[in-house]
């Protein structure tokens, strides 16, 4: 009796305080859509002010009007850079330097990362950690030493490689590799063992397992680390700045800023028009694969 | 097909010994199934078999063939793994094909291998479907048709049923003991569920901390267990074990659990344990069906007593029964007619003729 009482005491109390699950999550969403449309205004205002500035001419970013409308849209800087040979190098050297890039990144990074992750050797843990603390070496310390190294490497090869687009190609893997291993063996660590050891009962060597089961299954990991090396060697501007000069060989990020700038003429419609351009192809890579990325490959491979 | 032995096998991790110089000779065609508690070394002994890890000591030879050095996939053994380990990017047909692809077996060959080992499992609707679309118990299937087309020399399972419920599991033991009538490929097995290892072996291994404790056909590990653990550890409900003394009184040999509980034993038991102690700690090893209410069982060899229960369990074609015994808990049998009552007496009767006795110290069957 006693229990019960106690029991029917507590209940209305309790029930007072309860609130629905729906309740609940309306504030949450709430509150979420709240931060979340702070943010995304935040974070456009630069681009729309990019968008803005090169559908404007000169005369009209210097008049004393108001920034944020266009009085009178033109496209001629968008005709102007995408006509000039120039650009078209920077976009072009900027496309190679890339593409190279991610590939040498990729051939390096997978197998390395697979090693690392399951064929446990003496030593592996260890080397994983120190594959990522390379990466946390910011590359404003490096790129004095890599310019020595250069010299010193030409001094004894012959080989200039500096004031060449292909120096970057050299260059920009010291900042994917460490990376783009270290997101790979914590998805390839993700898979479950047993898929590897099934391969090998299967009778599969490493490689055949690397290149038939991991890659295939690891995929949005492979993507995530392919995106990010595209981006890092596509907006990189510290290393191309230090090591290219001449004209021909720069790419985007530099060849925008020491073409159009010329002094203290600063052509602000054709900057603009530039970094929109040069934003492009990350952004469209972004969008075709972000499904890919999203994508769970691994269900149905065990239980759950 | 071939058969597989084990001679003084060790697994050292680090430090500790998880398999410890066992031998084990499994013969072709038959259905071997390790047995145990997590941790007794099992599924250890299965990998080094499988190649998936080293050995520490002893040989491991298959075919005749010492396989301690060979590559996983040079042993030609097939392996069906508790989670399945598909390929989640392949068809089931291309999971099934993977290992004869690899071999660059001619493709009519494996089509026609893949087509008999679907059949056989009753999967042949479902060769296009990638694994996620298929349930677990379809999933199942699939990695025992991986298994199945590479016509190895050794099936290895590892715990394949613990995923699936429980309704399935009893499905699926059904289709692994087909699949084997019908192809005969030696097969080893693990599983921790000793009823797995009742149904399904044809010689089940009972191991405990790394090492056999036992290796019999199920209905000698069932009636004549050799160790406490053993006993404790096949059937269900457990074996009772209950602290005795042998005593003879006007003659005959007894067995003593408490003041008011001493029976006589028949007279072949009397023959076997005569020459034991009567200061030797003992325990009284009693499978709950010898322990059921005294109304439908009588003769020699059984002996009545009274207690109150304190737990019944209507099973539907059985009462379970729990009472205490000396500071023990023990389960019997009754008849759910014999009007068995939670917190009522019962009048019991012990089947002395299927009784064992074990050593308190060794654990020991005698």
């Amino acid at each position: 009796m006693t229990m019960a009482a106690t029991i029917d005491k507590a209940g209305p109390r309790r029930k007072k305080k309860l609130r629905s699950m729906s309740h609940d999550r309306k504030w949450a969403l709430r509150w979420s859509y709240f931060f979340l449309t702070l943010f995304a205004i935040f974070f456009l205002f630069p681009p729309l002010y990019t968008v803005i500035t090169s559908l404007k001419t000169s005369g009209e970013i210097s008049a004393a009007v108001n920034p944020w409308w266009v009085y009178h849209p033109t496209l001629s800087n968008y005709k102007e850079l995408l006509g000039s040979s120039q650009f078209l190098r920077f976009f072009l050297n900027s496309a190679m330097v890339s593409i190279c890039v991610v590939i040498i990144t990729m051939l390096i990074s997978i197998p390395a990362a697979f090693a690392l992750a399951r064929m446990k050797f003496w030593g592996s843990a260890t080397l994983a950690t120190g594959v990522f603390l390379t990466y946390l070496i910011p590359d404003s310390l490096l790129f004095i030493p890599l310019f020595k190294m250069f010299a010193v490497f030409h001094d004894y090869t012959g080989i200039q490689l500096l004031n060449h687009w292909y120096v970057l190609v050299v260059v920009y893997p010291t900042l994917t590799v460490p990376f783009a291993t270290w997101i790979m063996i914590g998805y390839f660590a993700s898979i479950p063992k047993e898929l590897d050891e099934a391969a090998i009962m299967d009778g599969a060597t490493w490689m055949q397992t690397l290149l038939r089961i991991f890659v295939p299954v690891a995929l949005p990991g492979i993507i995530a680390a392919t995106i990010f090396a595209f981006t890092v060697s596509w907006a990189q501007f510290l290393y191309p700045l230090a090591f290219t000069t001449t004209t021909s060989e720069l790419v985007l990020p530099v060849g925008i800023i020491t073409t159009l700038i010329k002094g203290d003429v600063f052509n602000w419609g054709q900057i603009m028009t530039g970094a929109l351009l040069s934003a492009a192809p990350p952004l469209i890579i972004y969008a075709f694969l972000m499904d890919y990325y999203i994508s769970g490959l691994t269900a149905g491979a065990t239980k759950g | 097909m071939a058969d597989v032995e084990l001679r003084k096998v060790v697994k050292m991790y680090d430090n500790v010994e998880a398999v410890r110089e066992i031998d084990l000779a499994i013969a072709d065609h038959e259905f071997v199934v390790l047995v145990g508690p997590s941790g007794c070394g099992k599924s250890t002994t299965l990998r080094m078999i499988a190649g998936l890890e080293d050995i520490t000591g002893g040989e491991i030879s298959i075919d005749g063939d010492v396989v301690n050095d060979v590559p996983p996939k040079d042993r030609d053994i097939a392996m069906v793994f508790q989670n399945y380990a598909l390929y989640p990017h392949m068809t089931v047909a291309e999971n099934m094909s993977f290992g004869l692809r690899l071999k660059r077996f001619p493709k009519a060959e494996i089509k026609e291998r893949v087509d008999e080992a679907a059949r056989i499992l009753d999967i042949a609707d479902l060769l296009e479907r990638k694994p996620k679309a298929l349930s677990g118990g379809q999933r199942q299937r699939v990695a025992m048709g991986r298994a199945i087309v590479r016509h190895p020399k050794v099936f290895l399972f590892d715990e394949p049923l613990s995923n699936l419920d429980a309704k399935l599991r009893v499905q699926m033991r059904i289709e692994i003991k087909k699949v084997h009538q019908k192809v005969r490929t030696t097969t080893v097995y693990v599983t921790h569920d000793q009823v797995e290892a009742m149904t399904l072996a044809d010689k089940v291994v009972v191991m405990n901390k790394g090492k056999i404790e036992q290796v019999g056909s199920p209905n000698d590990l069932y009636h004549k267990p050799a160790t406490k653990f053993v006993a404790g550890f096949i059937g269900s409900p457990a074996m009772n074990f209950i602290p005795c003394q042998l005593e003879e009184t006007a003659g005959k040999l007894h067995v003593r659990i408490s003041d008011k509980l001493t029976f006589p034993l028949p007279p072949e038991r009397a023959a076997r344990y005569k020459s034991i102690s009567r200061d030797d700690k003992l325990l009284l090893g009693l499978r709950p069906e010898h322990i059921t209410d005294a109304r439908s069982n009588s003769g020699p060899g059984f002996e009545s007593f009274e207690e109150r229960l304190d737990v019944t369990e209507p099973m539907g074609m059985e009462t379970l029964i729990y009472f205490p015994i000396e500071g023990a808990q023990i389960c019997g049998r009754a008849n759910p007619s014999a009007g068995a009552q939670d917190g009522a007496p019962l009048k019991m009767a012990v089947d002395l003729n299927n009784m064992h006795l074990l050593n308190a110290a060794s654990g020991v069957v005698i």
